[in-house]
């Protein structure tokens, strides 16, 4: 498991992670989520023993690793951007850790065969990494990561640089393997949706604090502040005295109602789910999600209804959601 | 904290990493350069700085000539070596790496050879003087020029330009707005190194200069060596170092805020020419082809002059050596690379330092030992090491020793860029993965670095070959170096020992194609040597 | 795919480098030399199976230093005088005298072969012994005048004559030691000031100055094989025609060049022990043998020059081809040390400016 502890990192004058505190349970997966520069990427070098903190400690599995080099602790890095060694083919790429570790050569060709299958590459071995797809690179980092069986699991937004289908599967096969080989994971992004499928967990930072760490669920329904609100997608964010009201989508109905007190903007259907977005009537937006197919269309006038249990007050929170 | 261990180990390792190479300047530049000026300028035991030599008019008009004749042969350089780096950088044709080699040849044959050459090829009318000077200049620096500027042509891709073209620009504009922008680190890199050789240039001026035409340089030799005033000459000396160092600065100032990133090496530049494009690359080729050969046939025929008694003689046992000239070659590449083992030894250790540092001032100076008198530092040689412990002015290593103080300063140009290029998050990827510092380094940097230390070493190799300043100090007649011989040759009448002396010269130029051959099989997308 | 292997020769080399460099540096520094080092400048030559024999003979291993020329070799000896490079420096002629005495380089000694060295090369001081002399001259291409049909010049005057212009190619004394000869000559024929009228006369009919002997010889004058040049007189030495046959590629009847005799500039060339040498006794022996027959008999066809030795024989090519001047022109060295400076410059002034 990983616990890292009031982690504070300054560069040239500037703090990029302040006083962050997260924890991950053995064989689950955290989810760091927040916008580019907000320090995510430095806490988790932090925890791969590739950055320097001024304070706090990290913990695995209950092992203080505050002496311990970036080369001996055991945990599994993928970069952004995979990061392959270039002048090695690909079982030359994954076999890397276990040579550091002196396993013996039978027992690393066995291994490289072993994970190539696990992330679907097998023959892979002796292609060029300079021959392959995108996908195929994350693939081979992802195998190169796990084949010294490390505790942990550090990710550093794997999906970023791929094309939406490719992302989408490989997110749904990342899941899969992570809840078939039970390892401890934290991975870093700044998507709201990649982080809420992956993990079990999410901590949301914002300029180097952890603002908010709890389940998807969780977070969705009970926001810390109209800033987290507004990162997760949250549409219905107002600001009022005292603080800012957040109104699920799902909360909101709207019917088709000559006199009802807004009118339709759009309607758009994606997948399952029709978002639709009303100007009331009273000024102001609200968005509203619904499953049905028939639903009122653009320029419709609709009737609203709030259902007070998707309705919370959280406190505004400081600056704007373009931090 | 272990970050912190880490940073300092790795702090040790580069200091002990810059030690060697520190220490090998100090005692084989900075000792001997600082005796011999020592004992110019002292007087009673006590410095006496030389002003009126300085503040001389004498003086200042050398520094002018110096300075002004560098100038325009880098501009006739640039424009002359221009176009074929337009037709090495953009295109493939058959016998393109042959190209290549062969116009790396002027720059490492000795300048003695070439300015003999030339000198045969001068009409009468012509005579020697400026003109003379500033074409040998082109001619030995196109190469720099030619590898530089087509090496990060070749690394741009098409895609600028295809751009530029679909948005209605014909090929005069691309050339002032997308071109000379996009080359323009290149150019001044180019510029700058021609610069520096053309100041410092000694044999072209000595021997095509004529009568009364001197450079600080040549100024510098016959004072010492001729007219044995070394107030004067140490006098000149700084002055050159000083011109030379602030010319450095200035590049490094250059580079830096340029960004000196080298420019990723990519394939897809080169195509085969179509069209009237064939029609221009087959014209530059030709003209510099010949342009560049017509010395270089000059030798051979010469070598030829006497039937093949020359190459004959080769193996032949004659007075004017003590051992057969086919041995001068054997030492010649025997020391040759003695020293290029040395020069990136000593280089790549000063390159792996200060690949670790900010790119600035520092990378530039390393090529400050260019910019010291040959003969002074022969000089300083003879009266630094002449006692116990340093005993060593008769050894036959200081031979590759002085060689190496005119390579390795290349070493340094081409690994340094090389190792910063190097993704640092792959050492630390290697790190994560359960490599060491030190295991990483053997793992991930030393390999990705090998093609330009492969470079360097090439490179290196045939300066060595050719090297003929300071080596005349410290060589011995029984094994004597290529060039020395050659030299010696020269110096005897009669066709037969002209005609060895071109065979010689011959086999050099040859030696040196290989090198170059080899060099460019090996790093077949290399940037350029430089 | 690992290109690791490819370094894995680098530090074997460095091994070997440090190595080899640890022997080299350890031998060779005995209490009892077994070498005697020679240093001279580029032109000396000696066949190898005279310097064998002198080898056998005297027990020692003969290393040669060799650089730059006759002026350079003694600036190098300066340089490091006291603690020299060698023990025995060979090359200082008649011009560079007095530097090297002046500047303290030379041991004391008379070498018993000299009784047997012709009374006209005496030398002017204990601390040298003379080994060869050669003459400085005019050089003509006779197949050029032939030719033309022109008759060749026949003295140094002539060479202001119109029928000349543009013929003659000399070395800059400044660089050269022929050129510095050569305007010595001018000045020992023609006296303190009508050097300078010659000077002008020669300037005046287009004559060119290069700077050194090899570009004169080899490039400008259109007598020597294989040379592009297409000026027919040369300052050069009463052995180059000889050489010409010598170095011929097909045999030849005649030379094809002559020497002008009353240009002719006489250089003895003195060899000494330097001042602190390491092996003083092997350098008695080296100079010794410097004056016997053995050596004196290899020196024209080495060399080109002639020997010093009483009645030692000529090489065939020489007696047929090279020429003797009978009464060369000389000037005592001290006035040429007093002198010198002040007459290149002077000369500069009139020939370059």
């Amino acid at each position: 498991m990983v616990r890292a502890s009031a982690i504070s990192v300054r560069f040239d004058g500037v703090t990029a992670v302040d006083d962050a505190t997260i924890q991950v349970p053995e064989g689950e997966t955290l989810a760091v989520l927040g916008p580019s520069g907000c320090g995510k990427s430095t806490l988790l070098r932090v925890i791969a023993g590739l950055q320097r903190a001024e304070s706090g400690t990290v913990e695995l599995d209950g092992r203080d690793v505050r002496d311990v080099p970036a080369h001996r602790r055991g945990v599994g890095l993928m970069f952004q951007d995979d990061v392959l060694f270039p002048h090695r083919d690909v079982a030359g790429n994954v076999a890397f850790g276990l040579r550091m570790a002196n396993r013996p050569r039978p027992e690393i060709e066995r291994r490289v065969e072993e994970l190539l299958d696990l992330v679907g590459l097998s023959g892979f071995q002796r292609r060029a990494v300079t021959s392959l797809s995108g996908g195929e690179r994350e693939r081979v980092a992802l195998a190169r990561a796990l084949a010294p069986e490390p505790r942990v699991l550090l990710l550093d937004e794997p999906l970023g640089s791929l094309d939406r289908p490719l992302h989408d599967r490989l997110l749904a096969e990342l899941e899969e393997l992570f809840t078939r080989i039970r390892i401890t994971v934290v991975a870093v992004t700044h998507d709201v949706t990649d982080a809420f499928a992956l993990g079990h967990q999410v901590a949301v930072m914002r300029a180097g604090r952890v603002v908010q760490a709890a389940t998807p669920d969780r977070l969705w329904a009970q926001p810390a502040d109209a800033w987290v609100a507004r990162f997760l997608g949250h549409a219905n964010v107002e600001e009022r005295e005292g603080g800012a009201v957040v109104t699920r989508p799902e909360a909101v109905r709207l019917t088709v109602a000559k006199e009802g007190g807004a009118t339709v903007v759009s309607a758009e259907r994606r997948g399952p789910l029709v978002r639709l977005r009303a100007r009331l009537d009273g000024g102001g937006e609200l968005e509203a999600v619904t499953t049905a197919i028939d639903h009122p269309a653009a320029g419709d006038r609709v009737s609203v209804e709030i259902d007070p249990s998707g309705v919370v007050t959280v406190p505004t929170g400081v600056g704007t959601a373009g931090d | 904290m272990d970050a912190d261990r880490a940073a300092l180990a790795r702090r040790a390792g580069l200091v002990a990493a810059g030690v060697i190479p520190a220490a090998f300047v100090a005692l084989f530049f900075a000792f001997p350069f600082a005796a011999i000026l020592g004992r110019g300028l002292g007087e009673d035991g006590r410095l006496s700085l030389p002003f009126d030599v300085w503040l001389s008019s004498e003086t200042l008009r050398l520094l002018w000539f110096t300075t002004w004749q560098a100038a325009v042969s880098t501009v006739l350089t640039l424009a002359a070596g221009l176009p074929l780096a337009w037709a090495v950088g953009r295109h493939a044709f058959p016998g393109r790496s042959l190209v290549r080699a062969l116009v790396l040849v002027p720059f490492v044959l000795p300048t003695v050879v070439v300015a003999t050459a030339f000198l045969a090829l001068l009409p009468d009318s012509l005579e020697r003087g400026l003109p003379a000077i500033l074409a040998a200049h082109v001619f030995f620096n196109v190469a720099i020029v030619t590898l530089v500027v087509g090496g990060a042509w070749e690394g741009l891709g098409r895609g600028p330009w295809e751009t530029a073209a679909t948005l209605g620009a014909g090929p005069w504009r691309r050339l002032r707005e997308v071109t000379l922008p996009l080359l323009a680190p290149a150019l001044s890199a180019a510029a700058a190194l021609t610069f520096l050789f053309c100041f410092t240039s000694f044999g072209v001026v000595l021997i095509l200069g004529g009568p009364g035409r001197s450079t600080l340089e040549t100024e510098i030799y016959l004072q010492a060596a001729r007219a044995f005033d070394l107030r004067t000459a140490a006098a000149l000396s700084l002055l050159q170092l000083a011109m030379v160092a602030l010319a450095l600065v200035a590049i490094g100032r250059l580079e830096a805020s340029r960004g000196g990133r080298p420019a990723p090496a990519t394939r897809e530049g080169l195509r085969r020419p179509a069209g009237r494009e064939r029609a221009a690359v087959a014209a530059v080729l030709a003209v510099s082809g010949t342009a560049l050969a017509l010395p270089l046939a000059l030798l051979v025929a010469r070598s030829l002059a006497t039937g093949t008694t020359a190459w004959r003689r080769l193996f032949e046992e004659t007075p004017a050596l003590l051992v057969t000239p086919w041995h001068a070659i054997a030492n010649s590449v025997l020391f040759a690379a003695v020293a290029a083992a040395l020069s990136v030894t000593v280089g790549g250790l000063a390159a792996a330092v200060l690949a670790r540092l900010r790119p600035g001032a520092l990378d530039v100076l390393v090529l400050l030992p260019l910019g010291a008198s040959a003969v002074m530092l022969g000089f300083g040689f003879l009266i630094a090491f002449d006692e116990p412990p340093l005993d060593f002015r008769s050894s036959w290593w200081l031979v590759p020793v002085a060689q190496s103080l005119v390579a390795a300063p290349f070493v340094v140009r081409i690994v340094a860029p090389a190792l910063r290029s190097i993704d640092p998050r792959l050492r630390e990827a290697a790190a994560v993965l359960g490599a060491s510092p030190g295991r990483a380094w053997r793992e991930i940097e030393l390999p990705l670095a090998a093609r330009a230390v492969g470079v360097a070493a090439g490179f290196a190799f045939a300066i060595a070959l050719g090297e003929f300043g300071a080596t005349v100090f410290v060589a011995r007649a029984e094994w004597p170096t290529l060039p020395v011989t050659i030299f010696r040759f020269l110096g005897r009448p009669g066709a037969e020992n002209q005609s060895i002396a071109g065979a010689l010269a011959v086999c050099l130029a040859a030696l040196t194609v290989l090198a170059a051959l080899a060099l460019d099989r090996a790093a077949p997308r290399s940037r350029g040597p430089l | 795919m690992t290109q690791c292997h490819k370094l894995g020769w680098l530090p074997l080399l460095l091994a070997l480098l440090l190595g080899a460099a640890g022997i080299a540096g350890c031998g060779g520094e005995d209490d009892v030399p077994a070498d005697v080092v020679l240093v001279t400048h580029d032109s000396f030559a000696v066949s190898k199976s005279v310097k064998t024999v002198f080898e056998r003979e005297s027990g020692l291993r003969l290393r040669i230093l060799q650089g730059g020329d006759a002026g350079e070799a003694l600036n190098r000896a300066l340089l490091t005088a006291g603690n020299p490079q060698g023990d025995v420096l060979f090359g200082v002629d008649d011009n560079l005298l007095s530097r090297a005495l002046a500047g303290g380089l030379f041991d004391r000694y008379r070498s018993p072969q000299l009784a047997a060295v012709d009374p006209d090369f005496t030398p002017p001081d204990d601390r040298v012994t003379p080994i060869d002399h050669g003459e400085v001259c005019l050089n003509v291409d006779r197949a050029w005048f032939r030719e033309r049909a022109v008759a060749p010049p026949r003295s140094i005057d002539d060479l202001l004559l119109d029928r000349y212009r543009n013929l003659l190619v000399v070395e800059n004394p400044a660089t050269s030691s022929p050129g510095l000869a050569f305007l010595l000559a001018t000045i020992a024929r023609y006296g303190d000031d009508r050097w300078q009228v010659f000077w002008r006369g020669l300037r005046a009919n287009g004559v060119r100055v290069v700077e050194g002997w090899e570009e004169a010889y080899t490039q400008q004058f259109s007598g020597a094989a294989g040379s592009p040049g297409k000026r027919p007189i040369v300052v050069s030495y009463a052995t180059s025609p000889a050489a010409e046959v010598i170095f011929a590629t097909k045999p030849l009847s005649e030379a094809p060049t002559a020497v002008i005799d009353d240009s002719c500039f006489r250089q003895i060339e003195y060899a000494g022990v330097l001042r602190g040498a390491r092996n003083p006794a092997g350098a008695r022996e080296l100079i010794d043998f410097m004056l016997s027959e053995r050596f004196q008999a290899d020196v024209p066809g080495s060399m080109f020059v002639y020997p010093v030795r009483d009645g030692v024989p000529l090489p065939e090519a020489f007696r047929r081809y090279a020429v003797r001047p009978a009464q060369p022109l000389t000037l005592p060295p001290d006035a040429i040390a007093a002198g010198r400076d002040d007459w290149i410059d002077r000369w500069t002034q009139i020939v370059l400016r």
